[in-house]
């Protein structure tokens, strides 16, 4: 830690430069920002479901829309066309009933080394933003720490349909700023060669979504009524 | 080192502020090479025309843009305020805090934070802030190595060349150009690399993989710093960054003191302003917000620096301490004609284009930048693409003043601009004396070529060095009016 002289001048250059004595600077105004930009999206419950679908394929993600009943045949697939034996599942997502053949692996303090050994992590979401076909990721125990859906190469997204949102000002009022947050946005690119873009550098070069719709919406990737 | 009221700006021979030439000088060699004149132009093109796209799709941009602006003049007027909260939400949340009143001073700051981790290697992310101080050069200096872990940081890094804008570093080399550097540098890549941009990925992956996995230490920038809650904000696009966020035991950000925000929900402005404006896309693919230290995830000791080095003498200027909003998206330099032409290294400092010409002379005082404020055609172009509506031609045009100010008081003489301005002023005054200026301007015509004047003689060559003059015309309006109407206008 530096000593309290650089603190005290730096704040004391602050002082000087705004013209005002008080220590730490006056105390704000009531907040004097025009806040008159969308702070709530208008579309209804299906027309949320199908934009986000959308912006993630637009970003190159598979998405499978299914029903809860249907779940464990979706992951099945999903796994499978992965070709997906060894998953990390956090112990908080509680799936029962893998397919045959793979192996779940539990996160007991794994090293990034094996991290990067497995075929792919399966997570649930905290957040999901339609307009902007964001993920968030808050650490929850159906998630996990935040290496595990960073270091393999395969990440399996699980989001309810009750937690997406259309907006970005939706999505922050819902976050929990004191959990360690990670927005997703696509699988990792990079566009820093000519400008050209290249999916999939460090983090998870494919990215699957399965958006879980409730039942009485009617049948999965039909339209559900607005709610 | 000058002074802005009493306010110390940042100390020379250290960092990456200051150019070894003036703007014209630079901006001449520049011009001269064809490809990056070719890499430039194709990729600004590419980027104006994704950003715009994205920004026609909000029907709120422009009072997102509003309300950019206004909590960031707000943050400023209060920025005391808000770095002492923000120190003690992360200090609550299990974070250090060090302030640093310079390049010098933040550079022992994180060398000695490293040293004191055993480590001598340290990955990071792509960082504007620790390019300005020259973190790796001070690394370097204490036996520790610094690895550059974005695509464009890597590329730059190996070619032990300078970034050349602020989002794409690289910007300014082409595929075979980033091959040739990677088969030189990089150690055990496959000979019959090839060229295109996906298997180069694929080598920087594999190259930087071991790095990531083994890291004790990493260090990062930031984008935002949320005073309120303490949470710490950085968007990329390449997943390094959370690789370097996260994986490591200790982790040291080092953030201007600007980039703090008073509110959680501020971030509903600025996490759609910056990726739009930035790479063009409605969302960056992966943005890391964390607060102090979280048991059991991620880096368990976490060190925020918070750096002055020249923005609290930027902070005294009422009119200049705008630079000050910026959240370096880079968008005013995609638009900007002249970055264009001459790419970001001409302009000498870390921060290049439309901001980098009004911020850096601030941080360093102008008579340290003196070119930069005129490196520029005020076409406005700027202005309009800033998300958080910085006056960027007023802010050139103040600094000018301020320059011909600030010269002619350190000289005490009358500088060439005011010499000219008293003698235009005298001209003008009297009716007699603007029309036999005008007449003599004629003369002006031998020197033309095609409605052009390429050079005018000394003293006037200054103005046609980077310019030409238009050819005065045969005849003046007032002599016209004689000829037409008969009489004086």
């Amino acid at each position: 830690m530096t000593g309290p002289a650089a603190r005290d001048e730096v704040l004391a250059r602050i002082r000087t430069a705004l013209g005002n004595s008080a220590p730490g600077g006056r105390a704000p105004d009531a907040d004097p920002v025009p806040r008159t930009y969308r702070t709530s999206g208008e579309l209804g419950a299906a027309e949320l479901l199908e934009l986000l679908a959308e912006r993630l394929r637009d970003y190159g993600c598979t998405v499978r829309r299914t029903a809860p009943g249907q779940l464990m045949t979706a992951i099945g697939e999903a796994l499978d066309r992965r070709a997906a034996r060894r998953v990390v599942v956090p112990p908080g997502l509680g799936l029962t009933g893998l397919p045959a053949g793979t192996e779940i692996v539990a996160d007991e303090g794994l090293s990034p080394a094996a991290l990067d050994a497995v075929d792919g992590i399966i997570t649930s979401a905290a957040v999901a933003i339609a307009e902007t076909g964001t993920i968030v990721l808050d650490g929850s125990p159906g998630q996990g720490r935040r290496a595990l859906s960073l270091v393999p190469d395969y990440h399996l997204c699980l989001v309810q349909a009750s937690q997406v949102v259309a907006l970005v000002p939706e999505a922050l009022a819902r976050l929990d700023p004191g959990r360690p947050l990670t927005w997703i946005s696509g699988p990792s690119a990079t566009s820093d060669i000519e400008l050209d873009r290249v999916q999939g550098v460090h983090g998870p070069r494919t990215l699957e979504v399965i958006l879980v719709e409730p039942e009485q919406a009617g049948q999965p990737g039909t339209p559900a009524p607005a709610s | 080192m000058s002074t802005f009221l009493g306010i110390p700006t940042a100390p020379r021979g250290v960092g990456h502020l200051r150019g070894d030439e003036p703007f014209p000088v630079a901006a001449r060699k520049a011009l001269a090479n064809t490809q990056l004149r070719r890499n430039l132009g194709k990729a600004t093109s590419t980027i104006r025309a994704k950003r715009a796209a994205v920004v026609a799709e909000l029907p709120d941009w422009e009072e997102l843009r509003e309300a950019g602006r206004a909590i960031k003049a707000h943050t400023m007027r209060h920025l005391g305020h808000y770095l002492t909260e923000l120190e003690s939400q992360v200090t609550a949340r299990g974070g250090t805090v060090h302030w640093a009143r310079d390049a010098i001073e933040a550079n022992r700051i994180v060398t000695d934070l490293v040293k004191a981790t055993g480590a001598d290697e340290v990955v990071k992310v792509k960082s504007i802030v620790t390019d300005e101080i020259g973190l790796n050069d001070a690394l370097a200096g204490a036996g520790i190595r610094a690895c550059e872990t974005d695509l464009a940081e890597l590329i730059v890094q190996l070619g032990r060349d300078r970034p050349s804008h602020i989002l794409v570093p690289a910007i300014h080399r082409n595929r075979a150009e980033i091959r040739d550097i990677f088969l030189r540098e990089m150690g055990g890549v496959d000979p019959e690399l090839t060229d295109t941009p996906a298997a180069l990925t694929e080598a920087a992956r594999l190259h930087l993989r071991r790095a990531f996995l083994s890291a004790r230490v990493g260090i990062s920038g930031a984008n935002f710093a949320v005073a309120e809650t303490g949470t710490l904000v950085v968007l990329e696009s390449e997943g390094n960054g959370r690789m370097c966020l996260t994986l490591p035991e200790t982790l040291i950000t080092v953030m201007g003191i600007e980039k703090v925000v008073p509110a959680w929900r501020d971030l509903d402005v600025f996490m759609q302003l910056l990726p739009r404006s930035s790479t063009g896309e409605r969302m960056n693919p992966y943005t890391s917000m964390w607060t102090g230290v979280t048991p059991g995830d991620g880096p368990q000791s976490f060190h925020l620096v918070l750096l002055d080095n020249g923005r609290t003498a930027a902070l005294a200027d009422e009119t200049g301490r705008q630079a000050l909003h910026c959240i370096r998206c880079s968008a005013c330099l995609n638009v900007c004609p002249v970055y264009e032409r001459t790419g970001g290294h001409a302009y000498g400092s870390v921060y290049p284009g439309p901001i980098g010409a009004v911020l850096s002379p601030q941080l360093t005082g102008v008579e340290d930048n003196a070119s930069l404020p005129y490196a520029s055609s005020l076409c406005g172009a700027c202005y309009d693409a800033c998300p958080v509506k910085i006056d960027i031609p007023s802010l050139l045009v103040h600094l000018r003043a301020r320059h011909v100010e600030e010269t002619a008081r350190a000289h005490r003489v009358a500088s060439p601009e005011a010499v000219t301005m008293a003698a235009a002023s005298w001209v003008m005054a009297s009716p007699a004396r603007w029309a036999a200026a005008q007449s003599a301007s004629r003369l002006g015509r031998a020197l033309g070529r095609g409605g052009r004047i390429r050079r005018l003689p000394p003293p006037l060559s200054a103005w046609t060095a980077a310019r030409d003059a238009p050819e005065p015309p045969r005849q003046t309006f007032r002599e016209w009016w004689r000829k037409e109407r008969g009489s004086r206008p």
